[in-house]
């Protein structure tokens, strides 16, 4: 099948490279880029293991086409940290145990990263309904909603400083 | 050197500590390293063509069309394994298993053709394009319908085998009929008796579902004549030596690797047909080929749990002690026996089925039967059917209740086990360890308020406008785990010991090899923690290395809430060894005898002098520098730990539920959960886990379901049919404790990850059917979805429109 050239920004680093059309964004980030962060749970669209951040906005990458990403800005769980410096949600996460196998957490701290984004003071119910996409079997939630609330603490401390 | 003993051991983050874990670093920056994300030089992709039909005769299986399409590479069938006599396998359960099918497909989604190609996406191309032609057989989906005379013969390769891997079989379709107990003592106490109850009760076919589906790399080097698979296995050695048996490979070339695990659930036990073909294409290629399921496979083929079909009956007084219990299983298995259970007990621990209750004579049976149903039966976040079993004597106890009118806490009280029995034989011929139901019981009823719910409770039945019915749940279980003392387990004829390996360093860090394999336990963190408390090595500078066969020492796996019943025992023997070492060493170091020493923290000192001493990491470098005359260098140990006994960890459950009387739906709201896991060594931990299995609890109790139709379809294998919670719908969890050791354990820890699920579950069906007691009702099988709940509202005139 013919390739087409792609092009778009990553974690701040521009790519440019050459897909089947039908490549999915999850096989292309995982398999071409090496980027193994995001992760296939279900390829439905249901999991949310394989979240990304597609231009300010939480995208299920196993049903999203490489070549729909044409001069985007991706941001996957590999681009959080900045200068070896934790962001704030991976903090919250390792800080109130929000995880345990580890597979669902970079879709959740992706979508976590977008939500806090999107509301900073989030309220327990906008949480839940907030990472609700995003399924997790091991934790039952409640630390994850823990971590998230971490997160929201350390930006605001830190954007009032 | 000097520094006050309490910082001294809060610096050591030992045993209790609420340590956080030591795995999170390379999670949450995504660097985890599960199979799917090994990528070895050269690999190539598989993918299964499966059956389209729950029954049918294979024809002919075209293979041309598919490999004409570039990047295929080779289309296997099970003609093409039977050279290699690799077209069946045995299975864990004494049966064997088709790895292709063998003319005939026994379930819809089973294994018929593996396409290898260049890429995933070329493999997919290959599987569609191969064509198989079918004539379709009568289909079995009910157990009971497959006992009958007119059923058709499911197994043919059998049909000639009056007597299977665990006794006679008095019908081509059943696999074993298993009892445990006293049947003339239990029908003793029901002739009898004042009171009886019976209550049949289905626990339906679910799945565990972990979010990472399985697969494999297989590699194999074709030069050097060895095999490396990385796999999804929460038993890499057991993997490893059923390989080595299937493939002719001495065991030392098998390498077998489990790296990280996107959880397991007891879905990652079994060894699946997709392992062995990548196995195999891997041999006959010469290349490293991956294989993973996709979550459609997952749910459709790879190991389901549960599928019971249950009638129980209880004798008791007039006033509600219990006599007799009697129990009826007919399981169904799907097409091959293929369960994961200790290889003496069919049905695993089910005989566990007289709970927390001093029940004088109790038999039970479980008939397993072949169906047009995919094989499994593996423990879902339990330890070998004991989910089944607390699920059936905690209905069995309500129903009772129900019928004397009797509280149901009080019914408990009255029939628990009591503290000062303890250790206490049941009537199925268990020893339980330990425990205080009594206490534990008081306990949560006290902190839920039980008497003003129930109050409030009788308010809302007086009111006929009510919106909601309002259900009180109430469970006491015991569970029986850590798997187990090698004369009576054993997973192909291997004892279910565990083991562990330390080696300390000349600079005072260890490296601990284990037998199991985490799956998200936490066993980096934990263990360390066993380690540092035993041998007073901080925990940061104890690494724990597990799931590659090539450097830990052999294990029978994680699964059975068994880490810390079993392994976890290895640890802390292990440790002991070198701590009896490392007190010859320091004798000689400090030039007294070692009866002159006592142990301190994290050193030795002469008895009373503070200030003589040598610490771990001083007699660490001595170990390697200077080691007494006659002791060998070094300061390592292994330990193969055989448990005397299993464990009995409880708890103490206490749901309340809400239900709209319009809808059907019902809010969870309250969970109030206490736990008895014995010693425990990381609260933070063991609250996540209990978090997490009453979750997998809930998603049982109240949505999940594998069904099937007539035709032997099954229904909802996606994620948007099978039911996974999401956080909106996740309830509130309160936790609780209280600690038992168990007096056999080398720290008195007793396991916790499973007793959330097995407790929490039965917990959701008595609440439910609590809301409906008053109106008769004694019980309602799961799960408990609004539109069944709705319909039971209508069948008793109480929903409201």
């Amino acid at each position: 099948m013919g390739k087409k050239l792609v092009s778009m920004t990553i974690n701040g680093k521009k790519v440019e490279e050459a897909v089947e059309p039908r490549t999915l964004l999850v096989h292309f980030l995982r398999e071409q880029l090496n980027l193994t962060g995001a992760h296939i749970g279900c390829e439905t669209s249901h999991c949310g293991a394989c979240t990304v951040d597609i231009d300010g906005q939480s995208v299920k990458s196993c049903t999203h086409l490489a070549i729909q990403c044409e001069d985007s800005e991706i941001l996957t769980v590999e681009g959080l940290a900045q200068d070896g410096v934790l962001h704030a949600v991976q903090e919250g996460f390792y800080q109130e145990h929000g995880l345990q196998c580890g597979f669902c957490t970079p879709g959740m701290l992706v979508r976590s990263y977008r939500l806090l984004k999107e509301n900073p003071n989030p309220t327990e119910e906008e949480i839940r309904v907030g990472i609700s996409g995003n399924l997790c079997r091991c934790t039952g939630y409640q630390n994850i909603v823990k971590a998230v609330q971490y997160a929201a603490k350390k930006l605001q401390e830190t954007a009032a400083a | 050197m000097n520094a006050p003993l309490q910082d001294r051991e809060a610096a050591l983050m030992g045993m209790g500590d609420s340590r956080l874990r030591k795995e999170d670093a390379r999670f949450i920056q995504g660097k985890g390293n599960y199979v799917d994300d090994v990528k070895l030089p050269g690999m190539v992709f598989m993918d299964i063509v499966r059956s389209p039909l729950a029954h049918a005769r294979i024809k002919a299986i075209h293979k041309e069309e598919a490999l004409k399409i570039p990047g295929v590479l080779a289309v296997l069938t099970a003609e093409d394994l039977k050279p290699l006599k690799l077209h069946w396998m045995p299975t864990l359960a004494g049966d064997v298993a088709a790895v292709l099918a063998d003319e005939k497909v026994h379930f819809q989604m089973q294994e018929v053709a593996v396409v290898v190609a260049e890429n995933r996406y070329a493999a997919a191309d290959g599987k569609e394009a191969v064509q198989v032609d079918y004539e379709e057989l009568p289909v079995v989906i009910d157990p009971v319908q497959a006992l009958t005379s007119e059923a058709p013969v499911l197994r043919e390769d059998l049909a000639s085998k009056t007597e299977g891997a665990h006794g006679p079989r008095n019908h081509p379709n059943e696999i074993f009929t298993w009892t445990a107990g006293d049947k003339e003592a239990a029908d003793k106490a029901f002739e009898s008796a004042q009171v009886t109850v019976k209550q049949d009760m289905m626990y339906p076919r679910v799945h565990p579902c972990p979010l990472e589906t399985c697969g494999c790399v297989a590699s194999f080097d074709p030069v050097r004549g060895d095999l490396t698979t990385y796999i999804t296995s929460q038993a890499p050695h057991v993997v490893r030596t059923v390989v080595s048996m299937l493939s002719g490979i001495p065991e030392s070339k098998v390498r077998i690797v489990s790296p990280d695990i996107g959880g397991g659930f007891g879905n990652k036990v079994g060894i699946y047909p997709g392992y062995v073909c990548a196995i195999v294409a891997s041999i006959v290629l010469g290349r490293p080929v991956k294989w993973v399921e996709d979550r459609i496979e997952n749910l459709s083929s790879t190991a389901f749990a549960r599928d019971y079909h249950m009638s129980g009956e209880l004798a008791a007084t007039a006033d509600g002690k219990i006599q007799g219990l009697r129990v009826d299983v007919v399981a169904d298995h799907g097409a091959f026996d293929a369960c994961a259970d200790p290889t003496k007990f069919p049905a695993g621990l089910f005989h566990i089925c007289s709970g927390s209750y001093d029940i004088p004579a109790a038999h039970c049976s479980v008939k397993g039967v072949y169906t047009n149903k995919a094989p499994g039966g593996v423990a879902y976040r339990c330890s070998f059917r004991v989910t089944e079993a607390v699920y059936l004597i905690e209905r069995m106890v309500d129903v009772l209740a129900q019928k004397l009118d009797m509280d149901k806490a009080e019914i408990r009280e009255k029939n628990f086990i009591r503290k000062e029995q303890f250790p206490y034989t049941s009537a199925f011929g268990f020893e339980y360890d330990s425990g205080d139901y009594h206490t534990a019981l008081k306990q949560v009823l006290d902190a839920v308020d039980y008497k003003g719910l129930r109050a409030e409770q009788a308010a809302k039945r007086a009111d006929p406008n009510s919106p909601t019915l309002m259900g009180i749940g109430l469970v006491t279980f015991t569970e029986i785990v850590g798997a187990g003392p090698s004369k009576i387990c054993d997973i192909l004829g291997i004892g279910m010991f565990d083991s562990c390996e330390i080696r300390v360093d000349p600079t005072g860090s260890a490296i601990a090899r284990m037998g199991t394999i985490s799956q998200g336990q936490g066993h980096q963190t934990t263990y360390a923690q066993i380690i540092a408390t035993e041998l007073g090595i901080p925990s940061e500078v104890i690494q724990v290395e597990e799931g590659d066969t090539n450097t830990a020492p052999y294990g029978l796996g994680t699964y059975g809430s068994r880490s810390t019943p079993v392994a976890g025992a290895a640890i802390a023997m292990a440790s002991r060894k070198i701590h009896a070492k490392a007190k010859k060493i320091a004798a000689s170091l400090l030039e007294v005898g070692e009866d002159d020493l006592e142990w301190e923290v994290d050193r030795f000192k002469v008895r009373g002098n503070d200030d003589k001493f040598k610490t771990m990491k001083d007699i660490s470098w001595a170990a390697y520098h200077q080691p007494p005359e006659g002791l060998e260098p070094g300061l390592e140990a292994v330990h193969y730990y055989d448990p005397p006994n299993f464990t009995f960890p409880f708890g103490i459950y206490l749901a309340v539920v809400d239900i709209d009387r319009a809808t059907g739906e019902t809010k969870i709201r309250r969970f109030y959960a206490l736990d008895d896991c014995g010693t425990r060594i990381n609260p933070m931990i063991i609250e996540g886990q209990i978090h997490g299995g009453l979750t997998e609890g809930f998603a049982v109790a109240m949505g999940q379901l594998l069904s099937f139709d007539a035709q032997g379809n099954i229904q909802g294998n996606s994620l948007m049919d099978y039911f996974l919670p999401t956080a909106v719908e996740t309830p509130h969890w309160e936790t609780d404790y209280t600690v038992t050791p168990s007096p056999h354990h080398p720290i008195g820890a007793k396991g916790v990850a499973e007793s959330p699920h097995v407790g929490s579950i039965p917990t959701f069906t008595a609440a439910m059917v609590d809301a409906f007691a008053h109106v008769g009702v004694t019980h309602v099988d799961m799960p408990h979805t609004a539109f069944r709940t709705w319909k039971e509202l209508k069948k008793h005139n109480l929903n409201l429109n």
